[in-house]
Parts: C-alpha cells; structure tokens; sequence
C-alpha cells in the first residue's frame, strides 16, 4: 500500500545549522500522526519540506508517491502554516474561493459553505479577515487547507491560537478527517490534544527522531493502585494484567474495593524523558 | 479560469480594494491638472517674448517639446513608483508575512505565480504610463497647438520602461527584504536616469567619455535607453535653429536607442525574469 506520507533519510541544513538529521516517518491512509518536539526540533521544517516550501539537502519525501513540491503532491495535500496570514481586505468566503480556484476544485459555494460550517464560521462567511479575531483566522486556515478535498493534510500548530472550544472543534474535526481516511501530520506543541486524537507519535529533537509508536505503547507501566476501605494501596511492580488477581486476594482478605487505576507513564512524560528535559 | 489569471486579478483586486488605483487616481488628476495650468502658461509666455518669424526659432516646438519631455520623465517616474509598490514584497516580503505560503504549496508552481504578477503588474504599469503620456501630448496639442513627430512608439517605449522595472523590482523581491526591494530598485532607476543625463551632456559638450558611461548604463539598466528613445523621437524630425534650441534644453539631446539596444531589451527582460523564475525555485520559504 502507498503511504499517504513518506519521508525517507531527510536532511536539512541552513549553512551550518543542521536542522534535519536523516528524518523517516510515514504517514498511512487515515491516519494521524503526531509530531512532537521542542523549539528549533526541526518539525515546522519537516511540515515544509512536505508540502514543497523548502528543499530538502538529501532524502527523499513523497505524498502517495509522487515527489513533494511536484503537482500531483501538491493536488494530494492541505496545509496550514504555523505562521500565516490571509489578506485582511478579503471575506472568509473570498479567501475559500481564491483557493479553491488555486486547488482546481469544482466544490463552489457548497463547498465553502460546508467547509465554514465544519469550522465554525458559518456566521463570518462575509466577515473580512482583518475584522477577525485570531481564532477565527485560524479556523479559517483549517477550512482553506481542506479546500479541494485533500487526501494527506499537513497541520502546523493548528490549535496554537484557539480557546479549549476551539480546540475541541478541531479535535472533533481530526477525528471526522480520520474516518474519511485523510492522513493528517499534526504538529503541535499541545501534548493533551496530540495524545487525544492521534494514532501515533514522533517526537523529534536536534533534527533526530529519538521516539516513535502508539501513545498507549510509549508509556510505561508504574503500577496498579487500588481504592480500599483503609485508604489507596499501591504495587508499583504490577502490570494491567495484575489487576484482577490483586481485587481478588484483597477481597479474599476481607478489604472492600471501591476502585482500581492502571498507572502508566503520560504522553508529557514519555516526551520529556525522549527530548532529555526534566519535568520540573 | 487559470491559475494565472487567478493570481493576476487578486493581486489587482488587492490594489483596488486597499484603495491604491483610487490614490493614484486621485494624485494623477492632480499632476494632469498643473501640467495643463503650467503648459498653458508656458505657451502664453513664450508667445509674448518672440516669434518665429524674428529668431528662425519655432517657439512652439521648443516649448512643446520641452514640456512633454517634462510630462515624459514625470510620467516614467510615477510610473516606476506604481511599480515598485505593486511589486517590491511579491516573494520574500510576502513570505516574511506568511501570505505567500497558501497560495504557492498549491498546485500552481512558482513560475506560474511569478508570471501572474509580472503580468498583472505589467499590466497596469504599462497601461497607466501609455495613458498618461497620452493625456499630457492632448494637453500640449490643445494649449499650444503643438504635437510630437512621432506619437504612438515614444509611449509605447515608456510604458515598455516601466514594465522593465516592475520586471527588475520582482527579481529583488525574491532577495530582498521588503524596503531593501524599494530603496534598490529607487536606486537603480535613478541610476539610469543619471546615465541618460550624462549622455545628453556628453551629447552637448561633445564629451567621448560621458557618452561612453552613458551607452554602458543603457546597456545595463536598457529602461531609461528606451526612456531616451522616446524622447529622442517627439522631435525626431525637427530640425535646423529650432532642433539647437530644443537640444539646449533640459530635455533635448536624447540619445537614440539602435536596433541592438532594443533587441537587448527584450533579451534583458527575458533574462530578469529566467532569473527570477529560477532564484524563486530554488528558495526556502
């Protein structure tokens, strides 16, 4: 199967930084994917690299197998930058239709309509941008990235500028984007939103991938803690598999149980120990 | 609808709707109205102090000329600030701001993006010049009776001059920062206009190394060749006294541009842009 995204042995440098370090990810079908990493990690460079804005030193980066930057890759994909702006003297509406006319795509008013009701901005069709909030303008850049029906969408800290609503509008979005099987990279620094919605995780820094897998795979077990009448009972050696054998032999020993926690290492964690950073 | 008429037109409409066509509107009216206060001044005082018949010098034409060189180098120069301002962010400004990257990661491709505003740019530059200079020769034809020797080419160069530079001022956008565009290309046509200058100079004292500056800089920056080209022609068939006294003024001795130089300006604007198209390529965003 062609992956919806693929990058393969990627180098940046910009003179004598080395920005990317022989980067491989792939991005499958309807799946979403995480980017994660500190400042100057290297994701908004991988993001760009992926939809063509910059060029790669050495590797490879295809979208459904045609070269990144070429058109067919460009027809597959949707993008929002981290950084940018829509003329502030354009609607909401003007903006869809410049870019739809820009994608080739046939979808008309309907198209926009739909795309500015999934957003929220049902009611600012005719809102200029420079009269928007920066939530809004954000939302919009979602709704422009979607212009033309993308197969593989490429989201730069989509949710950077967006209130907890916001935030689950998008999450909502992601989620409906999924099941229509649109790849999605994600790259944000919202540890919570990336570990909520996507499938997997790559956490990037110094230009390196240093961990990737499936959030509930990169935790790791620290225990089974049980609610009893005489207080919390922790056994941080035992595993998911553990807990009903622990509920039974305290029954047994005559203790009531009012609840069980599985504990596991969080996504924020899991991170800090890959990108060498302390939590405190 | 192509994606090059696309570009084009939302770069106009940008113009339009930010208000920039209705300033130079507005300020344009106000440069026509003062050149036909003062032409028609002009005229009347010349009249008054001499004659054809006393000094062998037809007064008409030396004012008329003179004063639609005038409208001329007014002309180019507003329309090289239409240019420049159309122009000077197109790449690096715009991407600085993040309005480039939308529109280029689709299918479009940077040439194509490239040749929609050189074009739109073009456009509008070179129309705006070619009107104005023809609004400034029925301005000298109705207050002095007075009509260049030839009339269609030396506006057709002019606007050719300010296409010219909106050409050069979208190659130094793909380099530069916004301002640094500007104040570069400001610098560049003044340059020009320096090396014209001299040619008529060197063309009065008969200086053989002024006109050879003068032929270097026209070769290099060919937009105030074809400035001086036209200049040349509104009083190419003038002759005898009235050609001396026309010379003599700050307009008269424009250099001719031969066949060479003309060609070299259509091979000058496809090289600018070749660079553009390639140093556009070839950049991060």
């Amino acid at each position: 199967m062609t992956s919806a995204l693929a990058a393969h042995g990627v180098e940046k440098r910009y003179g004598a930084v080395h920005a990317l370090r022989g980067v491989d990810l792939e991005v499958d079908e309807g799946e979403l994917v995480g980017l994660l990493g500190p400042n100057g990690a290297g994701k908004s460079t991988l993001v760009k690299i992926a939809c063509g804005l910059v060029r790669p030193s050495a590797g490879r980066v295809t979208v459904y197998g045609a070269a990144a930057g070429s058109p067919p890759a460009r027809r597959s994909l949707g993008y929002l930058a981290e950084l940018f702006r829509f003329p502030g003297w354009q609607s909401a509406d003007e903006v869809l239709r410049l870019h739809q006319r820009l994608a080739g795509s046939d979808g008309g008013a309907r198209e926009r309509g739909e795309l500015l009701e999934l957003v929220g901005l049902a009611e600012a069709r005719d809102r200029k941008v420079e009269q928007m909030s920066k939530g809004m303008q954000q939302r919009l850049g979602i709704a422009q990235a979607l212009v033309g029906s993308p197969r593989m969408l490429l989201l730069d800290e989509p949710t950077s500028a967006l209130d907890p609503a916001g935030r689950a509008v998008v999450r909502g979005l992601l989620e409906r984007l999924r099941e229509r099987g649109i790849g999605v990279l994600l790259n944000s620094h919202l540890l919570n939103e990336v570990a909520l919605v996507c499938d997997r995780v790559v956490i990037i820094t110094g230009g390196s991938v240093v961990a990737a897998g499936r959030p509930d795979d990169l935790s790791q077990p620290r225990g089974v803690e049980v609610d009893v009448n005489g207080g919390t009972r922790r056994f941080p050696a035992a595993r998911r598999d553990d807990a009903p054998r622990i509920v039974r032999e305290l029954v047994d020993g005559g203790e009531q149980v009012y609840g069980v926690r599985i504990l596991a290492t969080t996504l924020e964690e899991v991170y800090l120990e890959a990108v060498g950073a302390s939590p405190g | 609808m192509t994606a090059v008429t696309t570009i084009a037109l939302h770069a106009l409409q940008e113009a339009l709707r930010r208000r920039v066509f209705l300033v130079v509107l507005v300020l344009t009216v106000a440069f026509l109205g003062l050149f036909w206060l003062g032409t028609s001044k002009a005229f009347e005082d010349a009249r008054g102090f001499t004659g054809t018949t006393e000094t062998g010098v037809d007064i008409d034409v030396v004012v008329g000329a003179t004063l639609l060189g005038l409208a001329m180098f007014a002309t180019l120069f507003l329309g090289t600030v239409l240019a420049i301002f159309l122009t000077l962010g197109v790449v690096r400004g715009d991407a600085e701001r993040g309005l480039l990257q939308p529109i280029v990661v689709r299918p479009l491709g940077r040439p194509i993006f490239l040749l929609a505003r050189f074009l739109g740019a073009g456009a509008v530059c070179g129309l705006y010049v070619v009107a104005v200079y023809l609004a400034t020769v029925w301005i000298v034809r109705g207050a002095g009776g007075w009509s260049p020797d030839q009339l269609i080419r030396p506006g057709l160069e002019l606007g050719a001059a300010a296409i010219l530079l909106c050409a050069l001022s979208l190659l130094g956008s793909v380099f530069l920062s916004t301002t640094a565009n500007g104040i570069a290309i400001f610098m560049l046509y003044g340059a020009g206009l320096v090396g014209g200058l001299l040619g008529q100079i060197g063309d009065a004292i008969n200086s053989a190394t002024l006109m050879r500056v003068s032929d270097r800089t026209a070769w290099a920056l060919p937009f105030d060749a074809l400035y001086q080209d036209g200049l040349h022609r509104i009083t190419a068939d003038t002759i005898g006294l009235t050609r001396f006294a026309v010379n003599l003024g700050p307009f008269g001795g424009a250099q001719q541009a031969d066949a060479d130089l003309l060609l070299w300006t259509l091979v000058y604007l496809g090289l600018v842009g070749l660079a553009a198209v390639a140093a556009f390529s070839r950049r991060d965003l």
